[in-house]
């Protein structure tokens, strides 16, 4: 493909996107404002704290140690949904560790690249 | 309106045909009907739309098209083009559940979406490819991701358990917020729908509030839709780049 059409493309390109064409990411700034992200943190919360409920008693059902493995899951579990709520709150995402959505790592990070 | 269906009625699963193998219940039912329409749906809308492949696309081509590019975006800005290859996966997942979910908004059909086990399995399958997936990319040092960098020796034993409940409560919240907003949703325009009647001349207000809430539903169908498939994408993204 020669330059001239490649700039060509180019110069479409822009007035697609002057006129507004592919901003598809404007339903993901809705979800981020207003009651998306706070419902998102709730479930969240929930769910980690149903698997620590959920493990403290399956626990306690094989080992027949009633109640301990479920107090102490649960406390687990409470502590599992705070994280999950922290690292959706300051935009770690969903992910199980520490990095940020956008490939951005936090500082801890250098720690353990060594 | 009969007398005495509940706002929860439409919820109900109606045995359409009996099955059994060995002991398992596998009955057809409304909500097998509604996923196999919506299947149906699905297939019969991709090949009607990519059965003439033209330069210029006509108006189904263009909707399919518009999808298809929906997604694939969605996949190069969460994992970047190595992702492309998980395409047809997030797409059918994409689909199957707005499909679904708009299904559900037409009078009288089932939302099989409002029932939790339906959406359960389906974020459980996610998880326990995506943790494959994970392992098999990167052996034991999957496990490292357990591991909060920059915490102290002595305090792994109380965070490690911590961070594999956060991981396994994943599939809990992906499926649980789907369901919920579907349930939610469903039972809500039907409350208030069962006002209309009985406030008379004053109907007109829950009338109107049901129209705007229908409205609401119908993005709901989609917002949904698309956060289980940003959040499939989120997790086959950590499976790639780990920490």
């Amino acid at each position: 493909m020669s330059d001239e059409t490649n700039d060509s493309l180019k110069e479409f390109d822009k007035k697609l996107k002057a006129a507004g064409v592919g901003q598809e990411e404007a339903l993901d700034e809705k979800e981020r404002g207003g009651a998306g992200p706070a419902f998102r943190m709730a479930t969240d919360l929930v769910a980690a704290l149903v698997v620590g409920v959920g493990i403290g008693l399956l626990l306690d059902y094989w080992l027949g140690t009633k109640p301990w493995f479920l107090i102490g899951f649960f406390v687990l579990g409470a502590a599992a949904g705070m994280l999950n709520v922290y690292k959706v709150a300051s935009g770690f995402g969903y992910a199980a560790g520490y990095k940020r959505q956008n490939g951005v790592a936090v500082e801890p990070d250098d720690e353990l690249e060594k | 309106m009969a007398a005495g269906a509940g706002p929860l009625e439409q919820f109900k699963i109606k045995n359409l045909g009996d099955l059994q193998i060995g002991s398992y219940d596998i009955s057809f039912t409304n909500s097998s009907l509604m996923m196999v329409v919506t299947v149906v749906l699905i297939a019969a809308f991709m090949i009607f739309g990519i059965r003439r492949q033209l330069m210029v696309p006509g108006r189904f081509q263009s909707l399919v098209e518009l999808s298809f590019k929906f997604i694939e975006g969605l996949i190069d800005d969460t994992i970047g083009k190595e992702g492309r290859r998980y395409l047809p996966a997030i797409f059918t997942v994409f689909m199957f559940i707005l499909v679904g979910n708009l299904l559900g908004m037409l009078p009288y059909q089932f939302t099989f979406t409002s029932h939790i086990i339906v959406t359960f399995v389906m974020a459980a399958v996610v998880f326990v490819l995506v943790t494959i997936l994970a392992i098999v990319k990167h052996g034991m040092h999957f496990f490292s991701f357990f591991v909060p960098p920059g915490a102290p020796l002595y305090m792994w034993p109380l965070l490690i358990p911590i961070e594999i409940i956060s991981y396994l409560s994943r599939p809990i919240s992906l499926s649980v917020r789907l369901f919920a907003n579907m349930l939610a949703g469903h039972t809500l325009i039907k409350v208030i729908a069962g006002f209309i009647p009985t406030l008379g001349i004053f109907g007109v207000a829950p009338f109107a509030l049901v129209i705007g809430l229908t409205g609401l539903e119908i993005l709901i169908a989609f917002l949904q839709a698309y956060v289980f498939a940003i959040l499939t994408c989120l997790y086959i993204n950590d499976a790639l780049n780990l920490h």
